[in-house]
């Protein structure tokens, strides 16, 4: 294996083992990037229970047409019970708002653009899932997700709730409408706690 | 076996005197998303917009989507066909860190999608989505005053990359 970081041990140069290797904080999961035919869903399984946190980040878009832009679901475990919940505040760029959602049967966890937009533009989204794995807990989700089409767009922040203390080895998402579309592309990540 | 970590740094600029503009260029190919955290300044006060420009583009190729709350209200706006993103704010003192995340950077397909987190702590705090209507590759970020103040010494500029799985 390639040694990507050698940070503290090196700087103290006292290496005594391959476990005095510092590699950071953030491990890179796997990623799905969707193919020409689309996808209806993007999803990470068996997703080890090894960290403290997990992040998705990527680029979204989807088919639907005429709409210029679907909703963002989130399930994990695939859970299709209403055991979810979802508070969101957004903009439009003409005005603020703010709701919430409550016994759904998914997380909204975002806006993506759609195939009523701009051609080859394409959402950004980060989406936090917090201590995943602890079996004690109902798991939260944090997402900052946005789109812009040069003079149409949405940005916002969007906060989840699963109502389980299942620890989560998969996560789904889903467009609302049509399916992901050729070149979106998310990329799960481990985040390590100390000691981890 | 471990498997390896991402979030690199890549690149770190603190100003050491006043300076009209901060360049990363010739920025590596080979990761999946940027990370540009800046704690500026302005040398003037009067305060204005850190903006910032890619791949030397001057057209009016950018545009951005935003939210912010200003300690009572919450609002959004909008720029079309803009010369340039406005990820950050600017004042006399170290109140305004910016944060931008660019999104498959280095693809040669999408249009490039940029979130960034503007503050100024003492009175606002937004989240913009910014897009350039290019599928080039991001290979520079240059960043600026749009008064032309100088960015005040001691303001620091760190550029991460975070690679995906493979």
């Amino acid at each position: 294996m390639a040694v990507s970081s050698l940070k503290n041990k090196s700087k103290l140069s006292t290496l005594t083992s391959p476990f005095d290797i510092d590699l950071g904080g953030m491990i890179p999961l796997s990623t799905v990037t969707v193919g020409s035919g689309g996808a209806a869903n993007v999803e990470f399984t068996s997703i080890p229970a090894t960290y403290t946190h997990l992040q998705i980040r990527g680029i979204g878009r989807s088919t639907q047409s005429p709409d210029a832009s679907v909703n963002v679901y989130l399930r994990l475990n695939s859970d299709t019970g209403s055991n979810y919940s979802t508070h969101y505040l957004t903009g439009n760029g003409s005005s603020a708002s703010a709701g919430a959602a409550t016994t759904s049967t998914f997380i909204y966890a975002g806006a993506v653009i759609a195939a009523g937009s701009t051609a080859s533009a394409f959402e950004g989204s980060v989406i936090d899932i917090l201590d995943y794995a602890n079996t004690n807990k109902y798991k939260t989700t944090r997402t900052l997700v946005g789109w812009d089409a040069n003079g149409s767009g949405i940005i916002g922040l969007w906060s989840g709730n699963w109502r389980n203390t299942n620890a989560t080895t998969t996560i789904t998402l889903l467009p609302s409408g049509g399916n992901w579309a050729q070149y979106s592309s998310f990329a799960l990540y481990g985040i390590k706690g100390a000691g981890a | 076996m471990p498997l390896p970590s991402t979030y690199t740094p890549i690149a770190t600029n603190t100003l050491s005197s006043n300076t009209a503009s901060v360049t990363f260029s010739n920025i590596p190919q080979n990761y999946t998303d940027l990370v540009l955290i800046c704690s500026t300044a302005s040398a003037t006060a009067g305060g204005n917009e850190l903006n910032c420009q890619v791949n030397s583009d001057t057209g009016s190729n950018y545009s951005f989507t935003y939210i912010l709350g200003n300690g009572s209200s919450a609002a959004s706006g909008r720029g079309s066909n803009q010369t340039r993103w406005a990820p950050g704010e600017q004042s006399a003192s170290f109140e305004n860190p910016t944060l931008m995340y660019f999104f498959n950077y280095s693809n040669t397909t999408t249009y490039k999608t940029m979130i960034s987190r503007r503050n100024t702590v003492s009175n606002l705090t937004s989240a913009f989505v910014n897009l350039w209507r290019s599928t080039s590759a991001i290979n520079t970020i240059y960043l600026y005053n749009a008064s032309g103040y100088l960015f005040l010494s001691g303001s620091t500029f760190t550029l991460y990359g975070i690679k995906a799985a493979s």
